[in-house]
């Protein structure tokens, strides 16, 4: 195993009861690497990233990030969370906190960062997604794209190994899609390692470095997004991409 | 407040219709009921004469010049700014309140006497033991509430079975039970523990529910995202989750407190010296029930104000988040 692996998965399976979530899965992530995972709904990719930080328990086969194995009966779940960040279609940010204290309190209360300190980590993430100026605003007086933002703001301020990315998309209105495609093109720029489940094809045009197609629960596509999108492999993928594009 | 719609409608209390009704019925009750022995026809004498002599025209009279007082009184009231109305039909209601007391004849001098004594040792212990069984019940209720909520097995069912026999039994068997049959075990248990002990247990047991259904209306995102900065179990609960369950969960538990203002008279059976105990034994020397009973109301009632002042203040302080 080489060091500048993230995240590897050898073959992983879930279930919910009889229905078998994901199968066989393999996958690994290197350092720097950006990734975009998509596939039609309910084909498993939210499970799938959401294995990776273990807010869902995978029943068979081997995870391994940053170096520690995730399963059952780990001791020190918090020392893989603290360096996964991980963003949510619904932005899920602390509403009885203002937005500055949502980037504090990671760092404060998992790491003993001083206030100070955290404040000033938390004011230089706000301002790399670019909006510093509502730090003591509540979550709910910002627009969609800008709590968006705030909650990836949230996640950099732990400093995290690798960005796990749920649809952070498909929950705003059009016009504010971009504010935060800009903001993770540009983390994926600086060298950020992101595992990003979405359907914006010009992302994963633009950034990724490799592009993974799931399908119930399988991958059936791994490879650069050249080859993806001009000569994908499974028909599948050409029914999928045929109707994603056709807009 | 419920939606308010930005479309004036005409005020109700000016509509004819409704004025007209008013004035109609509470013309025909006040018919119904002879009013010319009372006060209000010792008033009407100038008009109607002496009032038991001035039958049907009497009676007439009297109710005529209410309904009109009635409902001239509601219309001009419909004019007022809504705070002042507010304040208007809380001071009249309070005063039909007051004369409805006068009515007792009470006598002041034996009021004025006794009350220090209610206030400073029955008030005092009713505020004292609520307040500690307050705090306890909700230590409680805490971790029922999360106990019912885990997926541990003995815990789940100690906090069900919990729960389900403090709401299944009358407070004051609890009461008794506690106070009579802890004694029983060898632990012999002075009135005011006692009372406190059940009074938390059975609250607990409520508030309980009250916490879990909280707890239970935060989207599970916020635990997503909390477990996914990698906060454990106790930091998500206090510093996550309960926050944002408390203006679910404050309205309730203030209920609760004002109820458990009350209830806790239901210790006087043991010999406790508070409030509802000191109202039955003062006044029954000299049979002055009345007078002790009415005045005990009043301080209840004045407690369970200042408690319903105290709550929407806490309710004003956690809506902050809400505002946009
Ligand atoms: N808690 C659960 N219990 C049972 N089945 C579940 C549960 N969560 C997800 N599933 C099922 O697992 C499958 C994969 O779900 P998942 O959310 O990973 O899909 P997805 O690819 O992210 O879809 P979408 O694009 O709609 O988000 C779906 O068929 C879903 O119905
Ligand atoms: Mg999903």
């Amino acid at each position: 195993m080489s060091m500048d692996l993230i995240i590897e998965a050898k073959d992983v399976a879930k279930w919910y009861g009889a229905f078998q979530v994901l199968k066989d899965i393999n996958l690994t992530v290197r350092k720097g690497e950006r990734i975009v995972v998509c596939g039609p709904s309910g084909s498993g990719k939210s499970t799938l990233i959401r294995c990776f930080n273990r807010l869902e328990a995978h029943q068979k086969g081997e995870i391994i990030v940053n170096g520690i194995t995730l399963h059952d009966k780990m001791r020190n779940v918090a020392g893989v969370r603290k360096n996964v960040g991980m963003v949510f279609q619904h932005f899920n940010l602390f509403p009885h906190m203002t937005v500055l204290m949502n980037c504090m309190v990671g760092p404060m209360w998992i790491k003993g960062v001083a206030a100070t300190e955290a404040k000033k980590t938390a004011l230089r993430f706000l301002e790399r997604v670019r909006i510093p100026e509502q730090a003591n605003k509540y979550p709910v007086q910002l627009s969609g794209g800008q709590q968006q933002r705030v909650a990836i703001a949230r996640s950099l301020c732990m400093e995290p190994a690798v960005m796990l990315f749920d649809e952070p998309t498909s929950a705003l209105d059009p016009e504010m899609v971009s504010e935060v495609l800009d903001t993770m093109t540009s983390l994926a720029r600086d060298g950020m390692t992101m595992v990003c489940v979405t359907h914006e094809m010009g992302f994963a045009r633009a950034v990724a470095d490799r592009v993974i197609f799931m399908n119930s629960g399988q991958i059936v596509e791994d490879g650069n997004p050249e080859m993806f999108f001009t000569n994908p492999q499974h028909e599948r993928t050409k029914l999928f991409l045929s109707q994603i594009l056709k807009h | 407040m419920l939606y308010p719609d930005t479309v004036e409608a005409e005020v109700l209390v000016h509509k004819p219709w409704f004025v007209a009704t008013m004035f109609a019925v509470i013309l025909a009750v006040f018919l119904a009921f002879n009013l010319t022995g009372t006060t209000m026809g010792e008033l009407m004498r100038p008009v109607i004469g002496d009032p038991l002599q001035s039958g049907l025209y009497g009676r007439f009279a009297v109710a005529f010049v209410v309904a009109v007082i009635f409902s001239l009184n509601v219309v001009l009231i419909g004019f007022a700014p809504l705070k002042v109305q507010i304040a208007i039909v809380w001071f009249e209601l309070l005063m039909l309140f007051l004369a409805f007391f006068e009515t007792f004849h009470l006598s002041r001098p034996f009021i004025w006497e006794k009350l220090p004594f209610l206030i400073t040792q029955g008030a005092v212990t009713t505020l004292y033991v609520s307040a500690i069984s307050i705090v306890i019940a909700s230590v409680i209720a805490i971790l029922g509430a999360v106990a019912k909520l885990s997926t541990n097995g003995f815990a789940y069912a100690i906090a069900s079975f919990y729960t389900s026999f403090f709401r299944g039994l009358p407070l004051l068997m609890q009461v008794y039970l506690i106070y009579l049959g802890l004694p029983q075990l060898g632990f012999v248990i002075d009135a005011v523990p006692a009372g406190i002990l059940a009074l938390s247990l059975c609250y607990g047991a409520y508030m309980t529910e009250i916490f879990r259904s909280g707890i239970q209306s935060i989207d599970r995102g916020q635990w997503e995202a909390s477990r996914a900065i990698g906060f454990g179990f106790g930091i998500t609960i206090r510093r996550i989750i309960l926050p944002q369950a408390l203006p679910v969960i404050i309205p309730p538990t203030g209920n609760q407190f004002i109820s458990m203002l009350k209830d806790s008279s239901l210790v006087s059976v043991i010999g406790v010296w508070e409030l509802m105990f000191l109202a039955r034994t003062l006044g029954q020397k000299t049979f002055q029930h009345m007078e002790m009973l009415i005045s005990t109301a009043l301080i209840y009632w004045i407690m369970s104000i200042c408690l319903e002042l105290i709550q929407s203040r806490i309710e004003r302080h956690y809506a902050r988040s809400k505002v946009r």
